[in-house]
């Protein structure tokens, strides 16, 4: 219960100042809303075959792109997870890369 | 029971030649005959650069074999395939419930764009050069893979 009055305590306050300015200004610089790319075009199968699917959320270093950049959704970050990892099974994508 | 669905790549050295890679085949399919499963789709994805090295070879010959059969195959399979030197690496993946999802979502899409053009009053399906990017269908399947990445 503490916890729930804290956050709405919170809330308030950030209201108020942001009283005089519209929503989503209040930050100076702009950022793009990301978006799951997965959920934007569609793409139901997350197929480990499909390496130019898969290729932009293997950047150089060969690590997974974590949602919080790629702007993924959980489900397909999930998904993409497990496609990446059988396709380094089978050496279309590396482990990593030095 | 219904047969589950499995997909099986393989790697094979480069210096592999087509006589031994058909060889490899049979061989494959008489275990999967044996066992009471099927075969439904080989495909031979040819010479590819690999992502590390295997063994010491920079490059493989993939193949890929969609089978349908039980678990028991499938165990059998991996088990005889580990002990084939030849093979640099081998891979078996369950397909048949993703596939049933990715299905599901696919046909739920569509009658629900159906139902929606429907009670706008438009025509069910979209009609050619309706609306903007309308090459997006086509780019959806030929992407897939094209084995030419060097």
């Amino acid at each position: 219960m503490a916890f729930g009055q804290g956050r709405s305590g919170g809330r308030g306050k950030a209201s108020e100042k942001k009283g005089d300015k519209k929503d989503g200004q209040r930050r100076p610089m702009f950022r793009r809303r990301k978006v799951c790319k997965f959920c934007a075009d569609k793409i139901d199968d997350i197929n480990y075959k499909d390496v130019k699917l898969l290729g932009p959320f293997v950047p150089e270093r060969g690590k997974i792109l974590p949602r919080r950049i790629s702007g993924t959704c959980a489900m397909h970050q999930r998904k993409l997870q497990v496609a990446i990892k059988r396709a380094r099974q089978i050496a279309l994508i590396p482990y990593v890369t030095d | 029971m219904a047969d589950r669905q499995y997909e099986l790549v393989y790697i094979l050295p480069p210096d592999t030649t087509e006589q031994q890679v058909a060889d490899l085949h049979e061989q494959v399919g008489q275990v999967v005959t044996r066992l009471h499963g099927q075969m439904e789709k080989n495909e031979n994805w040819g010479r590819r650069r690999l992502a590390y090295e295997i063994g010491h070879n920079k490059e493989g010959v993939y193949v890929l074999d969609v089978i349908n059969g039980s678990g028991e195959l499938m165990k059998e399979l991996d088990r005889r395939l580990k002990v084939m030197d030849q093979m640099l690496r081998h891979m078996i993946v369950r397909v048949d419930e993703e596939k049933k999802v990715v299905d599901r979502t696919q046909t739920k899409r569509r009658t629900e764009s159906e139902r929606r053009r429907v009670k706008r009053g438009l025509p069910p399906q979209r009609q050619p050069g309706e609306g903007r990017g309308s090459s997006m269908d086509a780019e959806d399947e030929d992407d897939r893979f094209d084995g030419v990445e060097v």
